[in-house]
């Protein structure tokens, strides 16, 4: 069963219900009990790091949860502010992230742009597939929506899933073995997010 | 390709949705849900959802009614009219509302803008600016549905709605609503470069080539109302949206 885990942050709900319309199971939970069963696990984030770092600290799922990813290493998808987490830290906040993908979260560099470019980055971009992903399955062409002022930068290029361009270009999704995560949000992209959570929710373990 | 975002815009009064000419004279257009699921089908960039008799009638949002809405949305949804706390933009989120739109509430106590940008993000909190010219022709921010002028200018306004934590503006001009007279793009223009953070631009939208206009005055994005629920020149209800081909070769080509 796929779990949502609800540790007081993200729009769940989006994301159920985008599921449920391509026929997919999903339990959103804060339980202990319930994540343990989780074949594979959804971990979602919105607003500021350090608010989605303490709160997931302050569930005590964390170490359950890592173990479901690190040890069992069954799929686990970050969606925006979850992909930031599973990154050493950010510099938005001063606490340290999950450090499952060597990498950081950064603001845009505003010097790096031009005017026009305002952060936050908010509406739709084009992707770039950096390798080939389950994920991925069945999708030739895909835009999806971000709204987000920072971004990840990995150090090891071969866990780089997806670039886009704002300014210039930056990773918006990496795939570490069963380590997924993307920048923008699926469960607002039309088909294009459907199609991908799908995919996460199908793909056989 | 800079993809430009064009957001439908839906007002909502005591339960239908209206459209309005320069905030006045609203014209009931149908069942919001069904006009929802139609965008959701055209597959709109996002769509924006504005409950303009809440604050009139002194009342929260409708819960009920956002989530059936947000439940046919798999786009980004923002919602505004009748916030005035931190616990309602909470309950909203867990409603599958994307961004909050705050108008009334950020004149009254800006320190809600702050509230909510430090829990959800700047980037889900939408300040909304209605703006129309005075007696003397200065521009200045209108609250109440454009009944009371705060005799605030709309630059400063904005400024401190971003020092606040607005992460976007949407920024109505009251005389070009429902005129289909072409966006007001030296106001635009004042506002989009004050602030760092992205300007919506909404009100009289007829045309495509007005988003292009809008856009090469500092827009980020644009909304329309009447565009998209009117068929001119008899003001015929029909919803409608550009197909992603028409806005490529109409739109997104034409812009760096």
């Amino acid at each position: 069963m796929l779990y949502i885990v609800d540790f007081g942050v993200g729009n769940l709900t989006s994301i159920q219900n985008m599921l449920k319309k391509v026929g997919c199971e999903s339990i959103i939970s804060g339980s202990g009990d319930d994540i343990s069963k989780a074949t594979k696990i959804l971990l979602p984030g919105m607003g500021a790091f350090d608010n989605c770092m303490q709160r997931f600290n302050d569930s005590g799922l964390r170490s359950l949860v890592e173990k479901k990813a690190l040890d069992e290493k069954i799929p686990v998808l970050g969606i925006c502010v979850g992909l930031q987490m599973f990154m050493r830290g950010s510099e938005e906040g001063v606490l340290p992230g999950l450090g499952w993908v060597q990498g950081d979260t950064i603001r845009f560099r505003q010097q790096q742009m031009s005017a026009e470019n305002k952060i936050p980055n908010m509406g739709w971009l084009d992707i770039v597939q950096k390798k080939p992903s389950v994920l991925f399955k069945d999708v030739d062409e895909a835009r999806f929506y971000f709204a987000h002022s920072y971004h990840v930068r990995v150090d090891d290029a071969k866990d780089e899933l997806l670039s886009a361009h704002y300014g210039y270009d930056f990773t918006v999704a990496v795939e570490r073995n069963n380590i997924f995560g993307v920048q923008f949000h699926p469960e607002k992209s039309h088909r294009f997010g459907m199609k991908l959570l799908e995919n996460f929710a199908r793909y056989p373990t | 390709m800079r993809r430009i975002r064009v957001i439908p815009a839906l007002l909502i009064k005591d339960k239908g949705l209206v459209k309005s000419v320069k905030f006045k004279s609203h014209k009931y257009v149908g069942d919001p849900i069904n006009a929802v699921k139609i965008f959701n089908e055209k597959e709109v960039d996002e769509i924006l959802v504005l409950d303009i008799s809440a604050t009139e009638q002194h009342r929260g949002p409708d819960f009920n009614a956002i989530g059936n809405l947000a439940s046919e949305a798999f786009m980004p949804l923002a919602y505004g009219g009748g916030i005035t706390s931190l616990e309602e933009i909470k309950k909203l989120f867990h409603c599958g509302v994307e961004k909050v739109v705050i108008n009334h509430a950020a004149f009254k106590n800006p320190s809600l803008v702050r509230q909510g940008a430090d829990y959800v993000g700047s980037q889900s909190i939408v300040v909304s600016i209605d703006v129309k010219k005075n007696l003397f022709g200065k521009y200045k921010v209108y609250v109440e549905n454009g009944k009371m002028n705060t005799g605030i200018d709309p630059i400063e306004y904005a400024r401190d709605q971003e020092a606040a934590g607005a992460g976007e503006l949407l920024l109505n001009a009251i005389d070009k609503d429902g005129t289909f007279e072409g966006y007001d793009t030296v106001l635009i223009k004042q506002v989009a470069s004050s602030v760092q953070i992205p300007v919506v631009a909404i009100g009289g939208a007829s045309s495509i080539s007005d988003f292009e206009i809008a856009v090469r005055h500092g827009a980020s994005a644009v909304a329309a109302g009447s565009l998209f629920v009117f068929q001119m020149p008899h003001r015929a209800v029909l919803i409608s949206y550009p197909s992603e081909i028409e806005l490529k070769k109409k739109l997104y080509s034409n812009i760096k």
